[in-house]
């Protein structure tokens, strides 16, 4: 490719990309600015005057700084969350790639079908309501543990797999029990995948609209996309404080994406490239 | 298989001191049963009563019967198709072709990365909203922008027959960058040497996409065309906050009259689509997962 050529096809990608991906959250931006009138017309323009400071009060404090709960509990829900699907799922990957048993080809059934088949939503919530855990923080963890299982062991075994088993061998020869060996040697080793666990689960917690939609009604346990639904209708003559709001909630995936890009790429595109 | 460990004393000792305990499946085991395997196989019986959540009376296939014959209840099955059809094709070909775009020598290559993955991380339910503004007849960018060009743009969002693939639309740009970091990875798996003997025998670029970059990034494609489906088949959260099932009843999908119906309280018609849409994802997906990985090893 001749070296105009190479520049006039790259500034043409630049403008198109910006046009077509950029514009979108420019657009939030703007409207996150405006006044109330002016966000009401929901046009592509530069903020005549800037309401920075009194959007953003506003919208925290709006219904009872429902924002500054919903941050919280979404927190609380994504970092719980990722640890038990991070320390389980490790554990279930090592022994299911380690120890293949005539149970195995059953555990991978059952494996796969958590990444395909679509949760069964109302026998679920019969299911929390029996046991007591239906609009509970707990009850929703273990609901985003059970749906993100399947995606964090697919990634444990592949990534155990190339992890000699003579290092198993040693320890063992060295006197160390199971959980001192998993522990100790296994999971330091496995840094690079859990990375990337932590990064594409967080963010798909955090994200997760439907299951807190179902599982954890109230105003209590409200989480961050949940607060955007309700807001809706209650901002649907104040667009300014409904786009803030989007804009705040924007800024966690963003810190994400920019600090660990990487994984999440990894992540994302492990067992995709097999050929 | 070479294992090294004390000799067990019963079998009960032997599966607590094995250095891969069987036991470390539990945790995960249990909740993955409990939360989720359960209610799916409760699913298949509630799904043949109505049911209060306190008490089911059997019916027996009533609430199928009636999914099946309320046309806005089997809209919901066929919207699920086309929007799972639609946005997977769209995802596999612009995925493709960014992605041999992004692999290529250009300048700016890890900022035109970046910025096509960055919406994959956004909140679906903001992007959304965003969209459902920027859609807007006669307010919303989209078609300001189109009437700088002389086009008069449809109504996206309100009329029937654009609603769906509106929002089918929303979703690839949402989607596509997943796409194409999965193909960006795929072509960079493939030895640089074919490229070079392919250029000394004379081939163009042209020529090198069809016969070398397509059949090699096959496995992406796979990738591509399983997630996407998944995806797009089980959607939800996007075509609700832009259009609620409307006009009418036209962008419903069978995940929105799951939740319709459950909101209605019609438990046992709810679970009933709940098992239609199982079915519909399993008989799409496993077979074709099948197909794809057989001919993948025939390659």
């Amino acid at each position: 490719m001749s070296t105009a050529r190479k520049y006039l096809i790259s500034g043409l990608a630049i403008l198109i990309s910006s046009v077509v991906f950029l514009v979108p959250f420019t657009f939030i931006l703007f409207m996150a600015l405006k006044d109330r009138k002016e966000a009401s017309l929901r046009g592509f323009t530069l903020p005549t005057t800037y309401h920075f400071w009194d959007n953003l009060v506003d919208v925290i404090q709006t219904r009872n700084y429902m924002l500054l709960t919903a941050f919280l509990n979404s927190v609380v829900l994504t970092v719980t969350s990722v640890t038990l699907l991070v320390i389980l799922g490790a554990m279930a990957g090592y022994v299911l790639q380690r120890h293949p048993s005539k149970w195995t080809g059953l555990v991978n059934f059952f494996v796969l079908s958590g990444l395909i088949i679509p949760p069964a939503v109302v026998p679920t919530i019969w299911l929390l309501q029996g046991i007591g855990m239906f609009k509970t923080m707990s009850g929703m963890i273990f609901i985003e543990v059970a749906y993100g299982l399947s995606f964090s062991v697919l990634l444990f075994r592949a990534f155990v797999a190339t992890i000699p088993r003579e290092l198993d061998e040693a320890a063992i020869i060295d006197g160390a029990g199971p959980l001192r060996l998993f522990f100790e040697i296994i999971l330091p080793l496995l840094k690079p995948v859990v990375s990337a666990v932590i990064v594409v689960q967080s963010v798909a917690i955090f994200n997760d609209f439907t299951n807190p939609l179902y599982y954890l009604p109230g105003n209590k346990n409200v989480t961050v996309q949940l607060t955007l639904y309700n807001f809706q209708s209650q901002f649907s003559t104040s667009y300014n404080l409904l786009f803030m709001n989007i804009l705040l909630i924007t800024i966690p995936p963003l810190v994400i994406f920019l600090f660990f890009q990487r994984q999440i790429v990894a992540g994302l595109t492990a067992g995709a490239v097999k050929g | 298989m070479k294992r090294i460990e004390a000799t067990p004393k019963t079998p009960f000792k032997h599966w607590m001191a094995s250095s891969y305990p069987v036991w470390f499946f539990l945790p995960a085991g249990i909740i993955f049963f409990v939360f989720f395997l359960f209610p799916t196989i409760a699913s298949l019986f509630f799904s043949l009563t109505r049911w209060t959540l306190f008490d089911a009376v059997f019916i027996g296939l009533d609430n199928y019967s009636q999914f099946f014959k309320e046309p806005f209840l089997f809209q919901g099955l066929r919207n699920s198709l086309i929007y799972g059809v639609v946005t997977s094709g769209l995802k596999v070909v612009l995925g493709m072709m960014l992605g041999v775009f992004l692999t290529s020598q250009i300048v700016a290559r890890d900022y035109l990365r970046s910025v096509v993955f960055f919406p994959v991380l956004v909140s679906t339910v903001g992007v959304g909203i965003t969209f459902t503004a920027l859609m807007h007849p006669t307010q919303g960018f989209i078609n300001e922008a189109l009437e700088l060009f002389g086009v008069k743009g449809p109504a996206w969002l309100t009329n029937p027959r654009f609603a769906l693939l509106s929002v089918a639309l929303v979703d690839v740009w949402k989607g596509v960058g997943l796409a194409t970091v999965i193909y960006i990875a795929g072509i960079n798996a493939i030895p640089i040497e074919y490229y070079e003997a392919s250029e000394i025998d004379g081939a163009n670029s042209v020529q090198q996409f069809w016969n070398i970059t397509l059949p090699l990034a096959r496995p992406a494609t796979f990738t591509v065309i399983i997630l996407s489906l998944i995806g797009g088949l089980r959607s939800f959260d996007l075509i609700w906050s832009m259009t609620r099932g409307g006009p009418g009843f036209t962008t419903d999908v069978i995940a929105s009259v799951i939740y319709k119906q459950y909101q209605a309280g019609f438990y046992g018609l709810s679970t009933a689509g709940n098992v239609v849409l199982i079915v519909l994802v399993a008989a799409i997906i496993v077979p074709l997962s099948a197909f794809l990985n057989k001919r993948e090893v025939e390659l």
